[in-house]
């Protein structure tokens, strides 16, 4: 889905917990994720730092998005 | 006699489903689930002496530390040769087994074997590595990929000359061999070109390789300004459920319109996704489509505007084509709606 979006015209950010599979699938924008049954939260957290932390990862995410890349990128820092 | 250590995920192992997928990696003497029929298509020249069962979650979310602490298992058991799976269309169960294949040929210089779907991300990931035999998409398969995966290992283990791809029956590792051919380069190419004219059937002797890989799009000039959409593959829908979308190998997609949503709700949405555990998800969606951070960053005006409606099915054993044909279709959408970026998430 990622590459297809990607091929239509629109830049797009793939947010993943396994990152080697989004490398396979041929996305060129990645932010890693917390885990698979919850990538973008953490239930062992406080409801307003699990927030946080996933507006975080979204930040990153959109910080992708306004970064030029010329091939798959991973934004892990 | 051949001693064999076997790998399978906390499914096989009968430890449970997608609620113990994070359980780490434990051995056990002898032969555990699929180990039953590997044991007696191996026949009496080979022996299981221990398998070493992982939740796949784990497994994937630390493929560094469980593929050393799996090895560390294997090791003990000093064996001549290594089985995992077979994977079918598990995608993570088939990451898990194309690493700790991986990692056990190059540590302890033993052949090892796996089998998969061919469209499982793992086969991609490690065709070159290893010999992948090619199953089913599915555990119906079980019964024709054990001999096809023993008959190999077992050649593997013997030193035997291993055959093309198609003969023996693992996904083409693009590795090339000299050899001699009766007839000529050039005869051999009108023939084929012959055979091609007549619309008969030929094999090329040098498929090209298949990189479908897709140019990153320009970065998004102004954020502040952008239209921004969510996707997923994580099985996010309004809770019920009303498009019907399946729990694994989807046919389908939905469209789901989030104006005036500003939070994902144990009461409004859930997961239909059939190959993780469900229960966080279910607890609060926004854990996989975080439409309420994005609602939040709408109102500081980081982003323009959150698209009205976010787009989800299921990526679990979905296939390719069907993954490709959903978003090729709302795509169109997308950029007929005015979206400049897009989100997506997956579990």
């Amino acid at each position: 889905m990622v590459k297809e979006i990607e091929r239509a015209g629109i830049p797009v950010v793939h947010i993943c917990t396994v990152v080697p599979i989004s490398l396979t699938v041929g996305a060129n924008r990645i932010v890693p994720a917390i885990a698979i049954p919850h990538p973008l939260g953490n239930p062992v957290l406080s409801k307003e730092d699990e927030k946080t932390l996933r507006r975080g990862i979204v930040l990153k995410a959109l910080k992708a998005l306004e970064t030029e890349v010329n091939g798959q990128t991973v934004f892990d820092k | 006699m051949i001693r064999v250590v076997h790998y399978i995920n906390q499914f096989y192992g009968g430890i449970g489903g997608e609620e113990k997928a994070d359980v780490k990696p434990e051995v056990r003497e002898g032969v555990v689930g699929p180990g039953m029929a590997l044991k007696a298509a191996l026949g009496n020249d080979a022996e299981i002496v221990a398998t070493v069962i992982c939740g796949d979650s784990y497994f994937n979310e630390n493929i560094e530390e469980a593929s050393a602490e799996v090895l560390e298992m294997v090791k003990k058991y000093s064996p001549d040769l290594f089985i995992a799976g077979p994977a079918f269309n598990a995608g993570r169960y088939g990451v898990a087994c194309g690493s700790i294949c991986k990692a056990v040929k190059e540590n302890l210089n033993i052949p090892v074997v796996t089998g998969m779907y061919v469209e499982n991300p793992g086969a991609d990931m490690f065709k070159k590595d290893i010999h992948i035999v090619e199953t089913a998409n599915a555990a119906t398969g079980m019964r024709q990929a054990i001999p096809a995966i023993t008959k190999l290992a077992l050649k593997l283990a013997n030193n035997e000359t291993i055959g093309m791809p198609q003969q023996e029956g693992y996904i083409p590792r693009g590795i090339r061999k000299n050899v001699f051919e009766s007839e000529r380069g050039s005869k051999r190419a009108v023939n084929m070109l012959v055979a091609k004219l007549k619309g008969e059937k030929f094999e090329t002797e040098y498929p090209m390789p298949d990189f479908d890989r897709v140019v990153p799009n320009p970065a998004v000039l102004d954020m502040k300004k952008a239209k921004v959409a969510l996707v997923t593959s994580g099985g996010i829908v309004p809770k019920g459920n009303p498009d019907r979308i399946e729990s694994s190998s989807a046919s389908k997609y939905g469209k789901y319109d989030i104006a005036g949503v500003n939070d994902l709700t144990v009461e409004t949405y859930e997961t239909a996704h059939g190959g993780y555990d469900p229960t966080y998800a279910n607890q609060d969606a926004d854990r996989v489509l975080p439409v309420d951070v994005m609602r939040d960053m709408e109102k500081e005006g980081i982003i323009g505007e959150l698209n009205r409606y976010y787009y989800a099915t299921v990526g679990n054993g979905t296939s390719v084509a069907n993954a490709k044909k959903f978003a090729g279709t709302f795509a169109k959408e997308l950029i007929k709606d005015g979206v400049q970026a897009v989100v997506l998430t997956s579990t």
